[in-house]
């Protein structure tokens, strides 16, 4: 692959050109064109994306066990359902808790990367891939690690283990809601799993802030570390940060896969998604409260995610004073 | 493999000389940065560990940082396990991994295309109803498309695992995100030349777009490689089983057989990390610009 080439042709600053106007007749052929390249798209798009929304709906007002063409109309009763079945509610606390923890955590914990990564002057490249390489590893893996040799609840787990070179017993990580240390496996291993990839975003943005920036605050007497970094660095991340912010969010509404995996059969800590693959899934195969509650998550993601839009918005407008 | 932008690193150095940390400051430095990167291996250094020991050396009284010797028959255990078909499953991953990402990149960089480039007086409505969908994630939608997928008959087939998901809003609006910006003389010098949209767009566009291409083609071969919930939701039937629920389910058995399931664990991230020391310039840049722009 001629990578220097191909990107020497794509580089050259793009000059003002007049454009041709579009010959007479070229609409017909545009618009021939237009779905040629869009169509295949576009029909997967409703097929297996609107299609099942609107299905999705539909379904959640039907009675529907083990069929997907029911006949019994029920209003709002699988709402009802849902919505206070204790699972499902708990479902949402857990989600509450989760993202009160990992969003924050990765956050911090990402930027810090960065800012450790950003500084180095040998090595860079070694430590940013230490860091970046779990994002190659599969959530699946990573609670298999985690539950049957770190957090492993028996004697040679490695977190009993060094707990046990200070002489404090074994402690059933998984099996045992009380006290809730369960918490700890599940927001370690997503920390884990994503920080590198957004440890990538913010060395990305922090390689933006521009260098006039620091000169001007260490000639006008800022102290180098914590008042640069809270009055340069900080700020100049605020589009990255909300961004990321938003991505965790949206990220930690989704977890399924190391719930799934870690919890098991446990009726603790289930996130939303959990929920909703055994009411739909399970033994009840219930498609009519599982399409309710679907249509119930993704309006919350909605909401979220207006409402995160709406405060990147106005962050925007502050930056800009 | 340097991806970060040279002239960042030299712009770095002046700074740093101001912040006056001198031979300390930067020891300090690495200190801190080489706990956390080890702290970052230890999962890695478990699974080889593990994978290589023997049963009673893993659940053993004392710890063992490194096996007695090394158990290099371990490899070979996982195929020939009876209970999880662990070569057909690593074979349904390669496939639908595979064809997923060149799925995508045919699907998602035409349509994203003909979104940037080609006017067309509703375009604009067909780029609401493509950016409608990122509204609603697809891990919110599996029961509706699982009923829509089992309607048409294609649970445990690759139909079924991989055709539903080459429909990604996200990576078509990257790409006419992309496309906005590539240059236009370059097609309209091809144009002149007689070349339709087809031929300028297989002749000049896509051939000067493969940095842009990898990246995305890294990413999506990552996800798909890893993709749990969809598979598992489709896998009904073990034959159609992918590597990760194949993985999940050592997890549910009664017996635990340590060795057998890290060694597993190994085999199934190994190609992944091919993938990522190989591609990860793009995989970076990837990233980089998808955090920009999403």
């Amino acid at each position: 692959m001629s990578t220097t080439t191909t990107r020497g042709v794509a580089q050259p600053a793009p000059a003002k050109v007049s454009q041709p106007r579009p010959r007479r007749g070229l609409r017909a052929s545009s618009t021939f064109n237009f779905w040629l390249f869009t169509g295949p798209f576009l029909i997967g798009l409703v097929i297996f994306v609107f299609v099942p929304i609107g299905w999705s709906i539909w379904l959640s007002f039907f009675e529907a066990r083990f069929t997907v063409t029911p006949s019994e109309f029920v209003g709002f009763d699988n709402y009802k359902q849902i919505l206070t079945d204790t699972n499902f509610r708990n479902s949402l606390v857990t989600f509450t808790v989760f993202a009160a923890f990992i969003v924050p955590a990765t956050w911090a914990l990402s930027l810090g990367l960065a800012l450790l990564v950003n500084r180095l002057r040998f090595m860079r490249a070694f430590f940013r891939s230490v860091f970046f390489l779990p994002t190659a590893v599969s959530y699946v893996a990573a609670a298999l690690i985690w539950k049957m040799s770190i957090f492993n609840g028996v004697r040679f787990g490695l977190a009993n283990t060094v707990l046990g070179w200070f002489g404090v017993d074994n402690i059933a990580w998984l099996a045992n809601p009380d006290p809730p240390w369960y918490w700890l496996v599940i927001v370690t291993v997503r920390l884990w799993l994503q920080s590198g990839f957004y440890m990538i975003l913010f060395i990305a943005a922090l390689q933006n802030i521009p260098r006039e920036l620091y000169e001007a605050a260490s000639i006008d007497g800022a102290k180098p570390g914590w008042q640069t970094f809270r009055h340069i660095t900080l700020p100049q991340l605020r589009a990255t940060s909300t961004a990321v912010i938003l991505l965790l969010l949206v990220a930690a509404y989704q977890a399924f896969d190391e719930f799934f995996n870690l919890l098991g059969k446990a009726t603790w800590g289930q996130p939303p998604l959990v929920e909703l693959y055994k009411m739909a899934l399970g033994q009840n195969q219930n498609y009519g409260a599982g399409s309710a509650g679907a249509v119930v998550l993704t309006l919350l993601i909605c909401v979220v995610t207006l409402l995160q839009g709406k405060i990147m918005g106005f962050g925007r407008g502050e930056e800009s004073k | 493999m340097t991806t970060t932008a040279p002239d960042i690193g030299k712009a770095a150095k002046p700074a740093k000389a101001k912040r006056g940390g001198g031979v300390m400051g930067s020891t300090g430095l690495y200190i801190a940065t080489g706990i956390a990167a080890l702290l970052f291996l230890i999962p890695f250094y478990l699974i080889v560990r593990n994978a290589l020991m023997t049963d009673p050396e893993i659940t053993g009284e004392t710890w063992k940082w490194f096996p007695t010797s090394i158990q290099w028959g371990n490899i070979t255990e996982p195929f020939d396990d009876v209970t999880v078909d662990f070569a057909q499953s690593l074979w349904n991953s390669v496939v639908v991994a595979v064809l997923h990402t060149a799925g995508i990149l045919l699907i998602c960089s035409m349509a994203g295309y003909g979104l940037a480039r080609i006017p067309y007086k509703h375009a604009n409505k067909v780029f609401y109803a493509v950016l409608v969908t990122l509204m609603v994630p697809t891990a919110v939608t599996f029961v509706p498309s699982f009923v829509l997928v089992s309607s048409l008959g294609w649970v445990d087939s690759y139909r079924g695992l991989i055709i539903p998901g080459l429909f990604s809003g996200f990576t078509c609006f990257l790409f006419r995100q992309y496309f906005l910006g590539f240059p236009k003389e370059l097609e309209e010098a091809a144009r002149v030349d007689g070349l339709g949209y087809w031929g300028a767009y297989w002749r000049i566009v896509v051939p000067n777009s493969l940095n842009f291409f990898a990246a995305i083609a890294t990413i999506t071969f990552i996800n798909g490689w890893n993709a749990f919930l969809w598979p598992l939701v489709i896998g009904q039937d073990p034959s159609a089983w992918t590597v990760q629920v194949a993985l999940s389910s050592y997890m549910t058995n009664q017996t635990v057989n340590y060795h057998l399931i890290f060694m597993a664990t190994a085999i199934s991230i190994l190609p992944l990390i091919f993938v990522f020391l190989f591609l990860q310039r793009w995989l970076v840049q990837g990233i980089a610009q998808t955090g920009i722009k999403g």
